[in-house]
């Protein structure tokens, strides 16, 4: 009777544990772990490799870097050479074969969407270009709905055993998020035509779908730091309102921006290029939220 | 009238607000819908953006990091493998109190590359990489500087190895001729330096940089913290070894390196690494009349380097703390210029500590200071090179450089050398361009 007892005991012990996370997700940026939970919620442990305080141009290779690589299922950035400056060091000393380029272990969310600006003719006179295009594609929701299916199949593929969950995780988040863009839609409308100056083309894909109209940026040449004649330039075309908004992304110096403002009076916002960016901005949606208030604000 | 007026009117209101409120149904519900066709839209453009890039993945052989473009035309020529091409170019002028022809740091006669520039204007050397996978398991590397020395141009093999992408449990592989991976500045390329010549001990001990053909394995821990392990055979023909000893298996090395971060502002790397390296004949100090060691050379170097930026946004900017402590002994035998063999042990330390500062973009300023020091040696060395110097040796170090952007630097520095026969005061300008492609710097 008693050994009876033990038999079931142990044999309840034995059973499957309930679901621990068992995707290891290494993202570049803040915005790509954010997707991973929502896609995969207690599934997946995610470290995000960059925040929205720092520039994902100009990351050091650090060891904690290396180190969290060689732990990864998968790793997920934004590709388009935003990540050229470090990732391919992460790689190469990571030694995990199973995030290698060409592996499934290793996601570009900019090839799945279309990206804007790819050029064949690249020359370093025109700055820290990007010749397969703008990489910053987390800017535009529908560019989000895009990649979130490609990544919860690929999260599938990998962890076959949760392949459900990932298939209803993203079922859930489409739904709420296909909403969101609707009630986003429709409240920016009163954006539509305003007419942006922004510090680093990091918003193209915003601009697009929020028909806005970029007339300048700060930095006269992509990745180099705005120069005083540029901007100079940049206050007698705009001192007449000609432009809403001058737009700067938290890890840019606000120095350039609140001087152009100063000068022309059009209003400096700092916006959160991604999750984290700002105290509101805590996950995607409240990212999309808390872009269109600040935009809605300055506006009026 | 009046009555069919004012019916006439609520009649006409009524229509207006429900027309509104149809107007809004219907705007929701033509929204749904064409939510739906996005998706059905997204669905298929999807399924095509995944064949085209299992496609684009297949018959990319872009290096790492690479992207497969979607939407990259197809290609059948062989322009389509070209490996990723980078060309650093390196000059500098400098300009010395005494004759740089003269230098010889009294007790340590130095091997290799390692030695003061030439004084005036002088083209260093222009370096290729190039660079790509081999396949899927192997990615190659070739570093061939072309060197302009005398008005003559030479081109040199430097790096040529090859490494594995696809071991498993967290090793790889790498072969040819490398640098060793002891040392945190052995296998940085001279242009990521922070100044423009090696610390004294890295100079004496290691030639400036230990390069051979070898064999290294390298292992990852499975850890948060960053744990490191490396072993490296090499065929020991370079210094500090020499005459392939031991059949052409002339010298090993181990290495170990632990890293991590520290809040978000700072991160941090420490290691230790052990060279063995066997030597036969082994000429250093003079050209014309250099002293020869056959024997041992075990090498102990310690390492930390301490990085900090604010809110870890290295752009704008950033300090780097890094040091290095060196033990070296010289165990066996010297053949003095005119004749005299002397068996000795020659136990020699070094060190350097620096600091280089980027208060904002694009500039920086940086501070080094550098010193050896050994034991007595005996007396028969008394008045050779060999013997140990009267007070350690020191060097301080100043530089400033500007970047406009990362594939460009003018440097200025200023050393006064105090390890050199007398005080020294040398200053050099140093230009480093790069254009092509250019790897991403490892930490």
């Amino acid at each position: 009777m008693l050994s009876r007892k033990i038999v079931t005991l142990s044999l309840i012990l034995l059973l499957p544990m309930p679901a621990q996370a068992e995707l290891d997700i290494f993202a570049c940026e803040p915005e790509w772990a954010a997707l991973a939970v929502e896609i995969g919620q207690d599934h997946v442990t995610t470290y995000s490799a960059t925040t929205a305080l720092q520039d994902p141009h100009y990351i050091q290779a650090r060891p904690s870097l290396i180190a969290k690589v060689r732990n990864a299922d998968i790793v997920i950035c934004s590709g388009a050479q935003l990540e050229i400056g470090w990732l391919p060091v992460l790689l190469q000393k990571a030694n995990n074969r199973s995030v290698m380029p060409g592996s499934s272990g290793y996601f570009e969310a900019s090839s799945f969407v279309e990206r804007r600006d790819a050029t064949a003719n690249v020359d370093r006179v025109q700055g820290d270009i990007h010749p397969l295009g703008n990489p910053h594609v987390q800017t535009d929701p529908h560019n989000i709905t895009l990649i979130a299916a490609v990544l919860a199949r690929r999260m599938a593929e990998l962890d076959t055993a949760n392949a459900q969950a990932y298939q209803i995780g993203l079922d859930d988040f489409s739904v709420r998020w296909d909403e969101a863009i609707i009630n986003w839609e429709a409240k920016s409308a009163p954006l539509k035509g305003k007419r942006i100056i922004t510090h680093h083309k990091s918003w193209v894909y915003l601009e697009r779908w929020l028909e806005l109209v970029e007339v300048a940026n700060l930095e006269a040449i992509p990745g180099l730091p705005p120069a005083a004649g540029h901007l100079s330039g940049l206050v007698s075309r705009f001192e007449n309102q000609g432009a809403d908004f001058i737009v700067r992304s938290p890890y840019q110096s606000a120095r350039a921006s609140n001087w152009l403002s100063e000068r022309t009076g059009i209003s400096a916002l700092e916006l959160p290029l991604t999750v984290g960016g700002t105290d509101e901005a805590t996950d995607l949606f409240s990212l999309f939220d808390h872009i269109i208030d600040r935009l809605l604000e300055a506006s009026q | 009238m009046s009555v069919s007026l004012r019916g006439c009117i609520l009649c006409m209101l009524t229509t207006i607000f429900t027309d509104n409120a149809l107007a809004q149904n219907t705007d929701i519900e033509a929204l749904r819908v064409e939510v739906a066709e996005l998706r059905q839209d997204y669905e298929s453009r999807i399924a095509e953006l995944e064949q085209r890039l299992e496609m684009a993945e297949r018959s990319s052989s872009a290096a790492l990091g690479a992207a497969p473009a979607p939407g990259g035309r197809n290609t059948s020529a062989n322009s389509a493998f070209n490996p990723a091409i980078g060309i650093i170019f390196q000059g500098q002028a400098w300009n010395y109190d005494n004759d740089p022809k003269n230098h010889i740091v009294q007790g340590f006669p130095f091997g290799g590359e390692a030695g003061p520039f030439d004084e005036g204007l002088a083209t260093g050397e222009a370096e290729i990489n190039i660079s790509a996978n081999v396949d899927d398991k192997f990615t190659a590397w070739l570093t061939v500087p072309v060197v302009i020395e005398d008005g003559e141009a030479g081109v040199e093999i430097e790096e040529a190895w090859i490494e594995t992408t696809a071991l498993p449990g967290g090793f790889s592989s790498r072969f040819g001729r490398f640098f060793s991976g002891i040392a945190y500045l052995n296998n940085k390329h001279a242009h990521s330096w922070d100044f423009a010549d090696q610390p004294l001990p890295y100079q004496a001990f290691l030639g400036d940089q230990y390069l051979d053909d070898g064999v290294q394995l390298r292992w990852i821990a499975p850890t948060d913290l960053y744990i490191e392990l490396g072993a490296e055979v090499f065929r020991g023909s370079r210094f500090p070894a020499a005459g392939a000893e031991r059949s052409g298996y002339g010298s090993n090395s181990l290495f170990a390196n632990i890293g991590g971060d520290f809040a978000r502002d700072h991160s941090w790397l420490a290691g230790i690494s052990h060279l063995k390296a066997r030597s036969f004949e082994r000429p250093s100090g003079a050209n014309d009349a250099p002293i020869l060691f056959s024997g041992n050379t075990d090498t102990t170097i310690a390492q930390f380097v301490w990085k900090w930026a604010p809110n870890g946004n290295w752009k704008q900017r950033n300090l780097v703390f890094q040091t290095g402590l060196f033990w070296n002994t010289d165990q066996g035998e010297y053949t003095l210029p005119g004749g005299p063999v002397l068996t000795t042990d020659n136990d020699q330390r070094g060190w350097y500590a620096q600091t280089v500062y980027q208060p904002f973009p694009r500039w920086r300023v940086g501070a080094r200071v550098d010193g050896l020091s050994k034991d007595s040696i005996g007396n028969g060395f008394s008045d050779s090179v060999l013997a140990a110097p009267a007070d350690d040796l020191r060097r301080y170090s100043l530089m400033a450089d500007w970047s406009n952007s990362e594939f460009s630097r003018l440097r200025f520095q200023y050393t006064r050398d105090e390890a050199g026969p007398g005080n020294d005061n040398q200053w050099g300008l140093q230009y480093i361009f790069s254009i092509g492609a250019h790897g991403a710097h490892s930490f």
